[in-house]
């Protein structure tokens, strides 16, 4: 996973809410036993008509807001299953963070598997941000990490809330069943007194 | 004396590897159900990193999200589905882990399976690669749905690193009304509370009209709470619980099934215990639901009419609701009850079950689906179409024109050819409405299997008290 410390980058705002997974990735393009390649697909239904051809109102169909790499949504952003195809396809499209008023916790949590930061920021925030990238088109905003702040361009900033670890891992790309691994003693130690676990024999 | 605790913290303390302060604490997993579609890219992280399954022995395999429901005798036709479902077999074989291939008897959806061969245990933490998983806390499990990731790091270490939840009591007051069903229940709490108001919680149902529920009924209230946002939701095991455990195939067997319900007779909140936040539903009064748009919040009484955008204030809100009508092609203020469908869809991990088979069959029984609809039955499991056989079911569904089907999700999600067509509009026992979640510009309507099976028969919706 690559390291995130701070990132500028075109903002795309994207204003409904309840934006599910389903929408994020299509479920035909779940069949893939790859990791990478997904982004083509990303919100494969609203970007292209039946036929294939893309449809042009759509936002991330129209320059400069093709390149955005931040995107701005409503509340509840994620929500539905558990497909990490999500984040992958955000990722491979080029987004390297989501602010929202609200996150599904399994979208959420599968971001920072992916080094995506997911930036919960108060309705009234949000709504400013909405309607700037809007009516601005190529609006850059930066995102950053370490001070847990969007920095708008008058540089006016959004704090944010971030869990410490979480934010470590991100900062530093780390893998975390490596470090999970490292308490193996204390895995094992558990497994000989484990009161639920019942093989399948 | 120790302090009271709810069940979720009594099984969340039970599976703590290691705390500290300042990280997430690793929690133990007892059983790790794994599917073909969110594990290959985890198998395949293990063997760039030169890591094994840590335990095997806790983890069973199946294939469900895209196996044909058609002749399973014939090779798969889509090559894609194909070599993905050709993967988790050698995946299984590599590591070690059972699999329940499609021509077993043991294959279903995952939480069909998980609950009816008795892995799904009380007090177990169980994770699967699938939102759905929250269904299995219907035994008094804690049990939550993760991504690929996440199903590697429980392949490498057989636990997770996990932030404590916060908890969440769901009262349910009251005693539903004759012909009122889980299904209703579940899409009441989640219209009158919206689709987040579980985000971050674990919850646990309770009240009168919980402890009456049928196993089934308890795995459809569980399996979306998903929809609510929640993490996991939760009921406390009981006689009930017992009663369906005992026997199974994975369950303890004899002594050893006696001993484990004195443990899991412990699994309940004690008195005073405390929860985060607390929200209260009345059964009595509740009606037979149907959702109209494309979130499963957005659902009415069969009795009311669409809402129109301008009935809601925010304006995120009113502009969501008015995509979703555009998109399903309602009118506002539209009598639900005017609603003409095309296809009827009753299966999937919340409605697939036997007793959602024999509800469905019930209404059906000596009447014909109508002329415009096509309508489709798909059992869970296998085992679940064997007992439906044996009961006769699939007669009355195959007399009454439905068609009868081989186990797997199926419709709810589309990945196999079992799709709708744009423009069609479908009554579904599935637990997801979401744009095209059925087949591109495809029309969902949530429901009951009773409900479904009664709009199949009228062609529109109808409240099913009143149907004859």
């Amino acid at each position: 996973m690559e390291a995130f410390h701070t990132h500028s980058g075109i903002a795309a705002p994207l204003s409904r809410a309840n934006i599910d997974t389903d929408a994020i990735i299509p479920k035909q393009f779940l069949k893939r036993i790859e990791r990478s390649g997904f982004g083509q697909f990303l919100f494969y239904e609203w970007r292209f008509a039946q036929d294939g051809t893309p449809i042009v109102d759509f936002i991330l169909n129209t320059a400069p807001y093709d390149k955005a790499s931040i995107l701005v949504a409503g509340p509840n952003f994620g929500c539905g299953s558990s497909r990490e195809h999500a984040p992958w396809a955000l990722l491979d499209f080029g987004f390297k963070a989501i602010i929202a008023p609200s996150f599904a916790d399994i979208f959420y949590n599968n971001c920072f598997k992916n080094g995506i930061v997911p930036i919960v920021l108060p309705d009234d925030q949000v709504q400013t941000l909405l309607e700037l990238t809007a009516a601005k088109k190529g609006t850059v905003l930066t995102v950053d990490l370490e001070q847990q702040q969007v920095v708008l361009p008058d540089n006016t900033t959004f704090s944010f809330e971030v869990d410490n670890y979480r934010k470590m891992l991100l900062m530093n790309g780390l893998d975390d069943i490596g470090l999970s691994l490292q308490h193996e003693d204390r895995i094992t130690a558990y497994e000989k007194n484990a009161l639920f676990a019942r093989p399948i024999a | 004396m120790s302090q009271p605790k709810t069940l979720i913290d009594k099984i969340w303390d039970a599976h703590v590897v290691r705390e500290q302060v300042g990280e997430p604490s690793l929690l133990y997993i007892d059983l790790h159900l794994v599917h073909e579609v969110t594990s290959p890219q985890a198998f395949e992280g293990l063997r760039l990193s030169q890591r094994s399954v840590r335990r095997p022995d806790l983890t069973f395999a199946t294939v469900d999200h895209n196996v044909p429901t058609t002749d399973r005798s014939k090779p798969i036709e889509d090559p894609i589905s194909r070599q993905q479902i050709d993967t988790l077999r050698n995946n299984c074989q590599m590591f070690g882990i059972h699999l329940a291939d499609i021509t077993s008897d043991d294959q279903g959806i995952v939480h069909v399976i998980g609950p009816e061969l008795g892995l799904t245990l009380p007090g177990k933490t169980i994770v699967c690669g699938d939102s759905h998983t929250s269904t299995h806390g219907a035994f008094g499990a804690l049990a939550f749905g993760i991504g690929t990731s996440e199903v590697e790091h429980v392949l490498a270490t057989q636990c997770l690193q996990q932030q404590r939840p916060q908890t969440m009591q769901v009262v349910v007051r009251g005693q539903l009304a004759p012909g009122i069903r889980a299904k209703d229940l579940i899409l009441g709490i989640i219209a009158k509370y919206g689709t987040a108001f579980g985000t971050g919680y674990v919850v646990e149902y309770r009240g009168e009209a919980i402890a009456a529920l049928s196993m089934e009924e308890r795995m459809t209230i569980c399996n979306m709470s998903i929809e609510a946002g929640a993490k996991a939701g939760l009921i406390a095991p009981d006689e009930t619980t017992f009663a369906y455990l005992r026997g199974r195939k994975y369950a303890p067997q004899g002594e050893l099934f006696d001993e484990a319900v004195s443990l899991w007779k412990t699994l309940k909140t004690d008195e005073d215990a405390m929860f985060d936040q607390t929200i209260e539903f009345d059964a009595s009064t509740l009606v037979p639901q149907v959702t109209w748009g494309t979130s499963p919040g957005m659902g009415a009484n069969v009795t009311d009419k669409v809402p129109h955008p301008s009935d809601f204030a925010d304006p995120v809100v009113k502009r969501s609701v008015q995509l979703a009508l555009e998109y399903m092609g309602l009118q506002p203020g539209t009598p639900i009850t005017d609603i003409a469908i095309d296809r009827v869809f009753i299966g999937s991990c919340t409605n697939g079950r036997i007793e959602d088979l024999r509800s469905a069959a019930d209404v059906v029984k000596g009447k014909k689906v109508s002329e415009r609809v096509s309508a489709m039955v798909v059992p869970g499991s296998y085992e679940v179409k064997k007992q439906a056989e044996r009961e006769g079911l699939h007669q009355v569904f195959l007399d009454a024109g439905f068609e009868w089907r081989e186990p797997g999700c199926s419709m709810c999600l589309a990945m196999n050819p079992d799709v709708l067509a744009p423009g069609e509009r479908c009554a579904s026992t599935s637990n997801r409405n979401f744009e095209g979640r059925q087949g591109r510009d495809g029309r969902t309507h949530l429901v009951s299997p009773a409900m479904a099976a009664a709009a199949a028969i009228a062609g529109h919706f109808v409240d099913i008290r009143t149907f004859s």
